[in-house]
């Protein structure tokens, strides 16, 4: 018998396959304050439809606007969420929006514009494949125009678009659109390896905004919506060697054990070589486990649990990597650094530093630079970093870490450092590169494993070792001249006292050395 | 590993499949960076959502964290019957928690309006509960498009002693690293649905096939209008107006709370293709049809930091 299907039914689940297996694009929106963004964001879900009738409702009644066309309303005001915002009428904080066309969902970081306000925007374009940047066209290219394209290349965003706005009060010139793209691709030469896309647009008016503008017919590039919807989202860390942090260890039962986490890089199979990291430990994958079953393969991007074919030590912080291409283990990193802390940041300053799952304590180190962002990013020695400024420095771990650099890998590459007193994140971390260290050659055995990082520990704590000794010697000088009064009040011999204090000056300065440095390994009562 | 074939894989998990792992992502940080955590159960399709997740995240354990539910006693009752049954299934712990001194006092949503109930059974009872327990973190299932308020609010978002929300006072979060030290006497609240919308939910409830509460589905119930809201006469504790007779209309509802306080819309959608067809046609967003959010323009910006989840 004829199985009848609706058709109407089959043309129901046809749609809902489609939205279930759209992709994702994130991209974060920047611009000076006036040159229009939260105009152009919500021009941009106008004409897609996606602005609902509730919405306009409320939008009406903030704006006062209660006749007239839809089209003249002020979209701006859909996006000024907290209170304070919307009575002074900017945007303070980093906002998330979120929209879907038929074939993406995207997910919007809104970075407010003001200067002070650099770590939103650099935490917004963390995450960000494409980065939308606003240029009024009458004013041209700003300094926070800089600012943001730097900030946004830094972060490792390949894909940068140039949305020329106003461009109805620029009487629609081609020459305003083609001099602002010509000045910024002379300024863009400096952010490397980023495809440029320049449009221009009226976020007023609705040109090259979803719709094609009638009035710049001279323009043949995609329009914003057409571009957001192609550029190609494949991660680049797809391309990369097999990385994943481990995030919690899976013990359900005293036989299985599981390593669970985000896959960070490249795939994984069963049966594929791995090397926990720091301590060295090869083993094989046996299995890749989820709730839906073991999969044959699992990449970039994945949440999944692991499971080894040998019985090795690996816990929460730890980085199971391919072992043909394992990540550098190093006590010491040279990174760029966006300082968002209150104070200053300078050599000397103790941190909480969290890479991956993986956290220690680190120090920074010199020599310092800043990376001026006001001046095309030129590069100038310094003692500190202010709040919001950009710079380099070296970090010095109390113990190694797993990580690669940036440029290969923005999740392995990346860390945050966390104030000890206040517990806030007062910093994001670029690594440039791990700094080659005592131990980068993995160990096979893993009694030798524990051994190297123990060792690693002792030289590489918290402390340099010419403070250690400096330390020893101005406590042992101290200590002699008490030890030298003692014996001479007691025995009534200069000599005796004499040669009793220099004795004990060579044994205990050694001591002291190594009692020092064995306290360093203990974390048992720091703060 | 250089197989071009093989690399190109990575590109086809599609924005349901991102969402998930970075969910459940979130959900792993929480468990192991704080000491005793907990998952609000809200019972209503996010919470749906969210429990499936959490068992995801956990597989082949189970979650190690209970569900707490803040009851305030005027939920639907299917809403009732539907988690106690959920959690036998599951085999979870299941906490409820009543704040005992409202209900002494008497209060409830008609008697003393949507606000003062709200507060005191929802906000209060909440507290109470964390802090009676002592959690220092609370998995709930809020999102960023519920609200304008929200689309800031951070993954891990802080409380303070006496849980009130800081809005200018918030962490950055870049990349995936969170970051979980405590003041003393904060607790933080877990978003792993801040980047999901109300379609992402509901298709990602048709992908995995995930049980919610029937009273999502159309099908005809008692309901009286009051001004513009559908209220569903769910028990004979609402009081009619001399003449006001229930009607039986073919309603479903898009979110679910206090049933006095929720709003029931005309609608045929039996099934949950038939909801997500109607979200993509909606015109109107889900919280319109929410009594509680309708008390002042900056209402929920105000009751989030009052300590409101």
């Amino acid at each position: 018998m004829n199985v009848l299907v609706d058709p109407a039914a089959l043309e129901r689940d046809a749609v809902i396959y489609g939205h279930e297996s759209k992709s994702l694009l994130r991209f974060i929106a920047c611009g000076s304050v006036d040159h229009g963004k939260s105009s152009l964001l919500g021009r941009l879900l106008f004409d897609a439809g996606l602005v609902l009738d509730d919405q306009i409702e409320t939008l009406r009644k903030d704006t006062g606007q209660f006749t007239g066309a839809v089209e003249d309303l002020d979209f701006s005001l859909l996006f000024d969420g907290l209170a304070a915002e919307r009575e002074q009428k900017i945007t303070i904080d980093l906002a998330y929006r979120f929209f879907a066309t038929e074939t993406r969902k995207f997910i919007v970081a809104d970075a407010p514009g003001h200067e002070q306000y650099t770590r939103n925007m650099a935490t917004g374009a963390s995450t960000a494949d494409l980065a939308l940047i606003l240029i009024n066209a009458q004013s041209g290219l700003t300094q926070q125009t800089r600012r943001h394209a730097l900030i946004a290349a830094t972060l490792g965003v390949r894909h940068l678009v140039v949305a020329v706005n106003k461009m109805d009060i620029a009487g629609y010139a081609q020459d305003v659109f083609e001099t602002i793209e010509r000045e910024f691709r002379t300024f863009a030469e400096r952010l490397g390896n980023v495809e440029l896309t320049f449009i221009p647009v009226s976020a007023k008016k609705g040109d090259n905004v979803v719709y094609r503008s009638k009035a710049m017919d001279w323009y043949r590039g995609p329009t914003l919506l057409q571009k957001l919807e192609t550029v190609d989202v494949t991660p680049r860390a797809a391309h990369q060697a097999f990385r994943m942090a481990v995030q919690w260890v899976s013990r359900p039962t005293p036989d299985f054990r599981g390593y669970c986490g985000m896959i960070a890089g490249g795939q994984v199979r069963p049966g594929m070589e791995i090397v926990v990291q720091p301590s060295g430990q090869r083993t094989r994958i046996d299995q890749i486990i989820t709730a839906n079953g073991a999969l044959d393969r699992a990449s970039v991007g994945q949440s999944v649990t692991l499971t080894l074919t040998d019985n090795v030590d690996v816990s929460r912080g730890d980085l199971i990597a391919e072992a043909s291409a394992p990540a550098q283990v190093s006590g010491r990193l040279d990174a760029r650094i966006f300082w968002m802390g209150a104070g200053t940041l300078a050599p000397g300053g103790r941190y909480h530093i969290k890479l991956g799952t993986a956290s220690a304590a680190a120090v920074i180190a010199g020599p310092m630079q800043l990376i001026d962002l006001a001046e095309d990013a030129a590069v100038k020695p310094v003692d500190r970093l202010m709040s919001n400024e950009f710079g380099t420095c070296r970090l010095e771990l109390d113990r190694p870490l797993a990580a690669d650099s940036y440029e290969a890998n923005r999740e392995t590459g990346s860390f945050i450092l966390i104030d000890a007193e206040t517990h806030d994140t007062v910093a994001m971390g670029l690594i440039e590169k791990p700094a080659t260290a005592a131990v980068t050659a993995p160990i096979r055995t893993s009694i030798l494993g524990h051994v190297t990082v123990r060792a690693a520990r002792l030289l590489g704590a918290n402390e340099s070792h010419s403070r250690s000794i400096a330390k020893a010697m101005s406590w042992r000088a101290t200590g002699s001249i008490d030890t030298f009064v003692i014996s001479w009040v007691i025995t009534g011999n200069t000599a005796i006292a004499g040669s009793i204090a220099i004795t004990e000056i060579i044994t205990k300065i050694a001591l002291y050395y190594f009692h020092e440095r064995a306290w360093a390994l203990i974390p048992w009562g720091k703060r | 590993m250089n197989d071009a074939t093989l690399t190109t894989a990575s590109s086809t998990h599609s924005y349901l499949d991102q969402l998930e792992a970075e969910s459940i992502h979130i959900m792993r940080e929480t468990v192991a960076e704080c000491d005793k955590v907990v998952m609000l159960y809200s019972i209503g399709k996010d919470s749906s959502v969210l429990l499936h997740l959490a068992m995801k995240a956990f597989y082949p354990g189970k979650p190690p964290f209970p569900l707490l539910h803040v009851d305030t006693t005027w939920k639907f009752r299917e809403m009732i019957e539907f988690r106690d049954r959920r959690a036998r299934e599951l085999g979870l712990d299941l906490m409820v928690h009543i704040n005992q001194d409202g209900v002494t006092r008497g209060i409830g949503p008609i008697t003393h309006g949507s606000e003062l109930h709200t507060d005191v059974m929802k906000t209060q009872g909440l507290r109470q509960a964390l802090d009676l327990h002592g959690f220092d973190a609370a998995i709930g299932g809020a999102r960023r498009d519920e609200d304008k308020s929200r689309a800031k609010e951070r993954i891990f978002s802080f409380r303070n002693a006496h849980h009130r929300w800081d809005p200018k006072r918030q962490r950055p979060e870049p990349w995936r690293l969170f970051n979980a030290h405590k003041r003393k006497g904060e607790s933080i609240r877990v978003f792993p649905l801040s980047n999901w919308t109300e379609l992402d939910v509901w298709l990602y409830i048709h992908r995995e096939n995930i049980p919610v509460v029937p009273l999502y589905f159309a099908k005809p119930r008692p309901v009286v209008k009051r001004g513009e809201t559908l209220v569903m006469v769910d028990d004979d504790r609402l009081p009619l107006a001399p003449g006001e007779v229930p009607e039986m209309r073919n309603v479903r509802f898009r979110t679910l709370g206090c049933y006095p306080l929720t709003g029931a819309i005309d609608s045929d959608a039996a099934s949950t293709e038939d909801i997500i067809r109607e979200t993509l046609d909606s015109r109107y967003s889900e919280r319109r049809d929410r009594v509680i959010d309708q008390d002042g323009s900056a209402s929920m910006e105000r009751k989030k930091q009052e300590g409101y989840f």
